[in-house]
């Protein structure tokens, strides 16, 4: 009898392929990778849902290293990362994938210091020595340097980083690399990196618990985790030598800053952007997208998906603490959605 | 036997083949006894309702097969594992386990740290929780009022209810701070000297990961003491106090030293569940593979290093070598239970039955 149901549902869906393009059969699309944009995605996905009724789109945020292996395997219909891939990733890669930027995501030092309660100014190379270990106290002159006035005191500075492997470390560590020679030399980036000095905690609450309640700590955050905890964080030099406290405003003006001189793959990162409004530790997250599908129907929805993100679901982004894509940025994947087939 | 019960009434040329106790004298169920009249109204019942010996023999095959089954799960385990670490194998070797490395960008790896982590948390979480357990089991068989013997083992096997995600919580929230603020300075101030305790203290590293395994590992210690303790004969107690002992020397020589073998067993099963164990730690130990002297220091176990990085591992070598990391603690958590089991059932095999 179960049985009987089975086929007799499965004829149904056939049978409504008649109806407009919007509200075709049923179809069920699978995708998996970043955890850092699942609340925005599994918004989006919900109200795609409510809209075209029959369309369902399941996201598991399993990490941005699940997603990548398992769209290059074809397990799934698309995945999502935080780190672009790799060019070995892409020629060992199964399926030719095409990246597609969705939103920004920022991240932003978060400090606990006995006695400040200011925003600091942080320059790019006083945070790579804090992370070598090279500045050790808090009343180093490099910090007295960029904050007068502030007193600092004289206790050794512990580094907190994420023990687990995470986009949010990329972005950091992207971002340390190209401003440290030093960094790049000894540590790299990547999402799981070798911390030289410092202890690590899961995940973001883990950094964010640990700095608050371990008096002289550093640490690094998502925006909008320290946005929604109302922690305190500092301002970051750019560039172009201008102390930016982090906003999704500023974080879009740093891709704005990039779009310029932005690849057709979009696989770039805008990390130290210049420009005097743009945010340095900025970074977009991506969709991976199967270039050719068996499954035309699938690559359909998909890029009526992806047409609905960018005319409905990038104004919804900035509600929820992430930044929009620039419109330099919105225009150029237009173009590039038409090349999904 | 119930089957030879049922046989006396047969006929002497009758045999009965052999079958286990719960079907007795079902080998002829379709044929009636030769010489005796109608089997009884029961095994009319029981043929009736399908052929006894069919529906025996299957029962015994499917019982064996789910024995085999789990003998099939772990060798299946093993060998995923051995399979799937064979990247990290072929570039480093054996190595492996004694280089001291982890760099996921440089594609350098090596196990060292994290084993030295691994044991090193557990055996001084076994130094701490030994003596506590052990002190416990005494108390609760020997010295404690027969009231509160119920109490005091029903909040002991508490301790082991316990998920170990709430055990790291409490060891951030309330753990910590006190280790960064109280605890550790005044280590550092009395046992300073031995170099155990130097370098900045941040309330996270070894030590505070090693109180915590004590803790969770205390209630299997103490409940696996007390029963051995309870196997050990009356007689042996009451033989050493008729020799003249006090207390304290009828616990050591009557009971203890009757145990020993047993208790090591159990030692062996709690240092089994430190090795494994990955969420509290890793919330308290600082996750900063090095190996050091100090007990403030951070480190990493091979468990937490697994949970942590596994999900975002890119990377075939980088993921291989995290694999090859779970290989490692299976050994090791294997070999520990096997001791631990062959102890326990060197020492219970040979106690009398009814001891208390």
């Amino acid at each position: 009898m179960l049985l009987a149901f089975c086929v007799t549902g499965c004829k149904q869906s056939a049978n409504t392929t008649a109806t407009p393009a919007s509200q075709s059969s049923t179809q069920n699309l699978n995708g998996a990778g970043a955890t850092f944009p699942y609340p925005v995605y599994s918004k989006w996905f919900s109200e795609y849902a409510s809209a075209h009724p029959g369309i369902h789109i399941n996201y598991q945020s399993i990490g941005s290293g699940g997603g990548i292996r398992q769209v290059t395997e074809g397990t799934i219909d698309f995945g999502a990362s935080d780190g672009p891939m790799t060019d070995q990733q892409i020629a060992e890669s199964k399926v030719a994938v095409m990246h597609i930027p969705t939103v920004l995501g920022a991240v932003v030092p978060v400090y606990n210091i006995p006695g400040v309660t200011g925003n600091l100014n942080l320059a790019p190379d006083v945070i790579a020595d804090i992370y070598l270990g090279k500045i050790k106290k808090w009343d180093d002159p490099r910090l007295a340097k960029d904050n007068p006035g502030v007193k600092f005191p004289s206790t050794a500075i512990l580094p907190v980083y994420r023990s687990d492997g995470s986009g949010t470390t990329y972005i950091f560590t992207d971002f340390l690399s190209k401003i440290s020679p030093d960094w790049a030399k000894k540590v790299g980036k990547s999402t799981s990196v070798k911390w030289p000095v410092g202890i690590g905690q899961k995940g973001n609450e883990g950094v964010a618990g640990m700095v608050r309640q371990s008096p002289s700590s550093f640490g690094y955050v998502e925006l909008i985790y320290a946005l929604q905890n109302k922690m305190t964080y500092g301002a970051v030099r750019n560039a172009s030598g201008k102390f930016v406290l982090a906003t999704t405003d500023g974080v879009t003006a740093a891709a704005a800053a990039a779009a310029a001189t932005m690849p057709a793959d979009y696989r770039v990162s805008i990390t130290n952007a210049s420009g005097d409004a743009s945010y340095p530790i900025s970074s977009f997250t991506w969709f991976l997208i199967p270039t050719h599908s068996q499954n035309t129907a699938k690559t359909e929805t998909l890029k009526n998906f992806l047409t609905w993100m960018l005319d409905h679901g990038e104004s919804e982004a900035s509600s929820m603490g992430y930044a929009p894509l620039p419109t330099q940025v919105q225009a150029m994947v237009r173009k590039s959605i038409a090349d999904l087939h | 036997m119930p089957s030879s019960r049922m046989t006396t009434e047969r006929e002497p040329g009758y045999s009965i083949p052999d079958q286990p106790s719960f079907a007795p004298g079902v080998a002829s169920a379709d044929e009636p006894p030769s010489g005796d009249s109608a089997p009884s109204l029961i095994r009319d019942y029981l043929s009736k309702r399908g052929s006894g010996r069919i529906a025996d023999r299957s029962f015994a095959g499917v019982m064996l097969v789910c024995a085999c089954s789990i003998f099939a799960i772990v060798a299946f385990i093993f060998w995923i594992l051995v399979l799937r670490s064979n990247l990290s194998l072929a570039e480093f070797g054996w190595k492996f386990f004694t280089r001291s490395a982890w760099d996921p960008v440089a594609g350098d790896f090596g196990a060292l740290p994290f084993i030295f982590g691994t044991l090193a948390t557990s055996l001084l979480a076994l130094l701490m929780a030994v003596p506590l357990a052990l002190g416990v089991a005494i108390f609760v068989t020997e010295l404690c009022p027969k009231v509160l013997r119920a109490p005091i083992s029903f909040l002991t096997e508490l301790l082991a209810a316990i998920p170990s995600v709430v055990y790291g919580l409490w060891g951030v929230f309330v753990l910590v701070p006190l280790m960064r603020d109280v605890i550790g300075p005044f280590l550092s101030k009395t046992l300073g000297w031995t170099g155990f305790f130097e370098g900045p203290n941040f309330g996270v590293g070894l030590f505070t990961a090693s109180i915590i395994l004590s803790i969770m590992i205390l209630p299997i210690i103490s409940s696996l003491t007390r029963d051995i303790m309870l196997a050990v004969p009356n007689s042996q107690r009451e033989g050493v106090l008729a020799l003249g002992a006090t207390r304290w020397e009828m616990i050591r020589v009557g009971v203890l030293r009757n145990s020993r073998i047993g208790i090591v067993g159990a030692i062996m099963l709690g240092l089994g569940r430190a090795l494994g164990e990955t969420m509290a730690v890793t919330m308290v130990i600082g996750n900063h593979p090095n190996i050091s002297k100090s007990l403030f220091a951070p480190a990493n176990t091979l468990a937490s290093v697994i949970a942590g990085e596994f999900s975002e591992a890119t990377g075939d070598l980088y993921l291989s070598a995290l694999i090859e990391i779970g290989l490692a603690l299976f050994l090791v958590t294997i070999v520990v239970n096997a001791i631990a089991r062959l102890m326990v059932w060197a020492v219970t095999r040979g106690a009398p039955v009814g001891a208390a």
